[in-house]
């Protein structure tokens, strides 16, 4: 069999696979709870490699790799962001989330501020930054089924689209939460098994440290691989801050990480889940960086050629002859899939919940409307993937991490913390830091590249977004007070007391009630 | 000698009663949003705000320091451990370990926390 083939078995592996276990979850999905937060009830342990398993997209299992064999040391500050991210996550948001009983951010928002308004604006953005997300998966599992077994790459976009929609139709989340748990621990098998091999045959070759490897031509001059700064010149502090920034504060705006902590029985216990991810991630984010070290030993030249990305795919071939690489090789092609699959199920029930109650809650009702929901929210990014080729699958991740940070992060943590947060306040600073970053990067991938400092701006907005947005939410709110909400301190109650204690929480969060 | 013992006699105060009864369970302060109940939530809040941000200032310090650091000093680059880069096995490997532990000493934190405001409305 030829190493084409092999790929083609474990990709298909992976579709059947995940087709079954989602089949089991279908059996328990019965209700509009169930559809969309698994009726509350997954065990932190189930839950956190569930999370695991959908947050580690494309970028992570692909674009690290890629990323530190192209540019060294300070590529390693995004799985660094992506995982302490969680712990801001944790620290800030995590158990006052679920206790606000909300479905859906929007919901959360209503309930907080107690304004239409609010709803409205932060549904837009979670459905923007959503698909914003949703578009480089479809568009990486294009390329990874193209280099690995020459097929064209509209193929594999469609192929992930469909296998996603067809659990999401008929299980929702509680199926998902199966099949996005299976997947981390396959995504780190993946990883892990054939980097044992190759760790050997480096250990075997007398461990050349991959900092000492010339690679010639395709190297970024005047930059030292192991220097933990990001970019050149004069501006690589900010740079290395943008991006810090933009992955700490982001990961909590994710609209896909944010509808798991509904899943959770109680306040407690999605802090426990918290912990755990961020063990797992730990774990994971162990492993990609090695494969990008040993690229620049093994395969240099997918540095001048731009193939980076495909590092992860590849390296096994190279470095063992035979079978056993191809094998190998199959087994990493995988695991890229269960990425694409994992993450872009678990956008898609976020944004079908959205979709559903926003826009088609009053047309159709319960599960049919989220049914409905999850078509709109696979189709569009879909079509966007296929119309638009070229926006490379890191670009347009930290594109939606700059975003989010901008925009629903400062809602979140100060709609948590802050009683005097106004309705006019959260809007004014979403509009703000939303029309700022989306701007900026906008203008950076429409092909506006100035040089200097106004470039480096623009490339990578969060740090003068997210504090704009922060600080305009903090001044407009203090200019209206009159609009504080009038049971924003029922709200605090519910927000911050333990589920143990007797009191009145205010009615909570109400979207589409279990039925 | 038993029989010249007096009897016992129960000595209570008339205002023991009355004094108990005013007392007004903690929880109905805070769902009558009272100035007490006020009190109880804002020291609740403060705590958590203080753990979280303290947890924060951990991470901003010893994480967010680093690029810092090695922009100061970017001879720090060469130094190698065990002929590993120092940057590399700050942020590959030492990193992880460390945000796993804050989370860890922030969950406990947090429920002790939680903890003693229950305790404080289940007193009475």
């Amino acid at each position: 069999m030829t190493a084409a083939g092999y790929s083609v078995l474990g990709v298909t592996a992976v579709f059947v696979a995940t087709l079954a276990v989602g089949a089991y979850g279908w059996r328990f999905s019965r209700t509009t709870s169930d559809f969309f937060v698994a009726s509350r009830t997954v065990r932190p342990g189930l839950n956190a490699s569930a999370i695991g398993g959908e947050y580690l997209s494309a970028a992570s299992f692909l674009g690290v790799a890629g990323l530190v064999l192209a540019f060294g040391t300070e590529m390693l500050w995004y799985p660094v962001g992506w995982t302490a991210g969680y712990l801001v996550l944790l620290v800030l948001v995590a158990a006052p989330l679920r206790r606000s009983g909300a479905y859906t951010l929007p919901d959360f928002a209503e309930s907080r501020l107690e304004s239409r308004g609010v709803r409205r604006l932060s549904a837009l953005l979670v459905v923007a930054i959503g698909w914003l997300y949703l578009m480089p998966q479809f568009q990486g599992a294009g390329l990874a089924l193209a280099s690995t077994t020459g097929t064209g790459a509209w193929l594999g976009g469609v192929l992930v689209a469909t296998v996603v929609l067809v659990n999401v139709l008929f299980g929702g989340m509680r199926s998902i939460t199966f099949v996005q748990a299976f997947q981390y621990w396959l995504k780190l098998t993946a990883l892990l098994f054939p980097l044992l091999f190759l760790a050997a045959i480096w250990l075997g070759d007398g461990a050349v440290s991959p900092a000492s490897v010339d690679v010639g031509a395709g190297a970024v001059p005047g930059d030292s691989w192991v220097s933990p700064l990001a970019g050149s010149g004069d501006h690589e502090l900010y740079t290395t801050y943008s991006i810090i920034i933009a992955t700490f504060l982001g990961t909590m705006g994710l609209p896909h990480v944010v509808v798991r902590f509904y899943t959770n029985p109680d306040g407690a216990a999605a802090r426990r889940t918290t912990l755990f991810v961020l063990a797992l991630l730990g774990l994971f984010y162990l492993l990609p960086p090695v494969y990008g070290g040993l690229g620049r030993i093994y395969a240099p030249d997918l540095i001048s050629s731009g193939r980076t990305e495909s590092v992860v795919l590849e390296l096994p071939a190279r470095m063992l002859a035979g079978t056993a690489g191809d094998l190998l090789s199959a087994l990493t092609t995988a695991g890229a899939f269960a990425a694409f699959l994992s993450t872009s199920s678990g956008l898609t029930v976020a944004v079908a919940g959205v979709i559903s109650q926003d826009v088609m809650g009053r047309r159709f009702g319960g599960v049919r409307a989220f049914q409905a929901g999850a078509v709109v929210a696979v189709l569009v990014p879909l079509g966007l993937a296929l119309l638009s080729e070229g926006v490379g699958v890191a670009q347009a991740v930290g594109l939606a991490f700059a975003f989010a940070a901008s925009t629903l992060c400062p809602l979140l943590v100060l709609g948590i913390w802050w009683r005097r947060l106004t309705d006019v306040g959260a809007i004014a600073g979403m509009l703000v830091g939303g029309g700022c970053a989306g701007g900026a990067v906008l203008g950076t991938l429409l092909g506006a590249a100035p040089s200097g400092w106004p470039g480096a701006l623009l490339t990578q907005p969060a740090a003068w977004t997210v504090p704009l947005a922060f600080l305009t939410m903090v001044a407009v709110s203090l200019a209206t007070p009159r609009r504080v909400p009038r049971n924003a301190a029922r709200t605090m109650v519910r927000l911050h007391t333990p589920e143990d204690v007797q009191l009145d929480r205010g009615t909570p969060a109400a979207g589409n009630p279990p039925r | 000698m038993s029989e010249a013992t007096p009897r016992r006699v129960r000595v209570t105060s008339p205002r023991a009663v009355a004094a108990r009864a005013q007392r007004v369970p903690p929880a109905r302060e805070i769902d009558a949003q009272t100035l007490l109940g006020e009190v109880y939530m804002s020291s609740l809040l403060r705590s958590q705000l203080r753990l979280a941000l303290l947890a924060l200032t951990a991470l901003g310090l010893f994480v967010g320091g680093i690029p810092l650091v090695f922009w100061l000093v970017p001879d720090l680059s060469d130094v190698e451990v065990l002929a590993v880069p120092l940057p590399w096995l700050l942020l590959a490997f030492a990193v992880y370990p460390f945000l796993l532990g804050i989370g860890w000493l922030y969950v406990r934190a947090a429920e002790r926390n939680e903890r003693d405001f229950t305790d404080v409305l289940n007193r009475s």
